[in-house]
């Protein structure tokens, strides 16, 4: 029986839409929280920590998003540990978050004048308080740009959760196009839902922005 | 004026091969007030930023108010907030209000209640004559008032010892009077002063003692009256001749 694309297959695209969001936000969450500390080995005076930061930001980043999502999926059940198609996707995508990001926070770190450490320091403020109050909230501005240019990427991203069978907004569609053959209505609907989640971002992203920058 | 609160000890330091400074000893008492000065590369600047501990030394020793720094385990934040640092480039934070700026620190480390910090930042910026700019970012302000926001900040932290790396060289020429007259004012109140500068009018009415360096070594201390008239070595001729004649 061949279905026409009306109302319950719209919602199931929107189901599949709930997976994309849940992921995207799981993998800002804990990909920002491990590319902060990365970003942060990559800036500190310890070499070791440089060393190994570099490496981890060089391996996530020369290597494609979905061979990450295998291996942590198809990969590591080998070595003896079965790990949930959840919780490889959110592991995989953090992850992969967590180079990039390290990478961007790393230049925008590095891009605040050394006179803004060195009048911290000057003061007395400690490594905590001099990144906390000082060099991060700069930091921030400076990368807010490459930061959302690549969470808008990142939530287009996770459609290679389809690939390890996910029902997520892409697969919800070939889904939805196999039973109505109106590939053209299905996939344009998929992609002004992709729009609709990533439009919200660039347009919080340029008002911050100009927020930050009226301060001059 | 006889206590002793710096006490450089044959102080030596390299950029790489570069030696920057040549065997340093100076000793500064409490309550004085001394110029730097010298030609661009002498290492000026460099020596009183290793007072603060931005720059570490590779020989000698430099105590302040008692630590001793340029040893392993030195406390250099006990160092850092007994001594106020100006810099030549401001160096306010530009993310942060003015009265921002000047309760960082005091709220930070002396760990004050935020209406005691903006207390404290309130009357030193009255002290600064910019009080009414408390609200603004310090873009919106002129140079000659970010120098002054600059040193307010640094007071709010009470150090006993103020350092100044030319804090009038990067500002248009008619704001370097107001930033002058404040560090004058700053003078009268007895604080320990060591300021980099090639202002000359103000080593005059301010320092006790004025010290040339050249090439990493001190070439000649002296009060200014002698200084300026009488200078016993041929290069500090050379260099005031310089600075003096136009």
């Amino acid at each position: 029986m061949i279905r026409t694309f009306g109302f319950p297959e719209l919602l199931f695209i929107l189901d599949g839409a709930k997976w994309t969001v849940l992921m995207s936000l799981a993998a800002f969450l804990f990909g920002g929280l491990l590319g902060l500390l990365v970003a942060l080995a990559r800036t500190s005076k310890i070499r070791p920590a440089r060393f190994l930061a570099l490496c981890y930001i060089q391996l996530f980043q020369g290597t494609p998003l979905l061979i990450q999502l295998f291996i942590v999926y198809f990969g590591l059940p080998i070595i003896g540990i079965r790990v949930e198609l959840w919780l490889a996707l959110i592991t995989g995508l953090s992850l992969h978050a967590s180079g990039f990001l390290a990478e961007i926070w790393r230049g925008s770190i590095q891009a605040v004048p050394e006179g803004q450490t060195e009048a911290a320091r000057a003061l007395g403020l400690g490594y905590i308080s001099r990144m906390r109050d000082v060099v991060l909230p700069q930091a921030f501005r400076i990368s807010l740009p490459a930061t959302v240019g690549f969470m808008v990427n990142l939530v287009k991203g996770t459609a290679l959760a389809a690939l390890l069978g996910l029902t997520e907004l892409t697969r919800a569609g070939q889904l939805m196009s196999n039973i109505t053959f109106e590939p053209l209505k299905v996939y344009a609907t998929v992609g002004l839902v992709y729009f609709a989640i990533c439009l919200p971002l660039t347009l919080v992203s340029s008002r911050l922005e100009r927020r930050l920058n009226a301060r001059g | 004026m006889s206590q002793t609160t710096i006490h450089m000890n044959d102080v030596n330091k390299w950029f790489g091969t570069m030696h920057v400074l040549r065997d340093i000893n100076l000793t500064v008492n409490k309550g004085e007030h001394l110029v730097l000065c010298g030609p661009s590369g002498s290492g000026k600047s460099t020596l009183i930023r290793c007072i603060n501990a931005l720059e570490e030394i590779q020989g000698g020793t430099i105590e302040v108010n008692g630590n001793v720094l340029g040893k392993k385990g030195a406390n250099v934040d006990h160092v850092r907030r007994d001594v106020g640092m100006v810099f030549q480039q401001f160096n306010l934070f530009p993310h942060l209000t003015v009265l921002q700026n000047c309760m960082l620190a005091p709220r930070r480390i002396h760990r004050i209640s935020e209406a005691e910090a903006k207390d404290k930042a309130m009357h030193f910026l009255e002290q600064v004559h910019i009080a009414e700019h408390g609200h603004k970012y310090p873009a919106q302000l002129s140079g000659g008032q970010q120098q002054r926001v600059a040193i307010a900040r640094a007071l709010c932290m009470g150090p006993q010892i103020m350092l100044f790396d030319e804090p009038t060289s990067a500002l248009d020429p008619e704001m370097v009077k107001e930033v002058l007259d404040t560090m004058v004012g700053l003078a009268d109140q007895g604080i320990t002063m060591i300021c980099v500068t090639h202002e000359m009018g103000f080593a005059r009415a301010v320092a006790h003692r004025v010290i040339f360096m050249d090439r990493g070594e001190i070439i000649e201390t002296a009060p200014p009256t002698e200084f300026f008239g009488n200078p016993q070595h041929e290069r500090t001729r050379a260099f005031l001749s310089q600075i003096l004649n136009h």
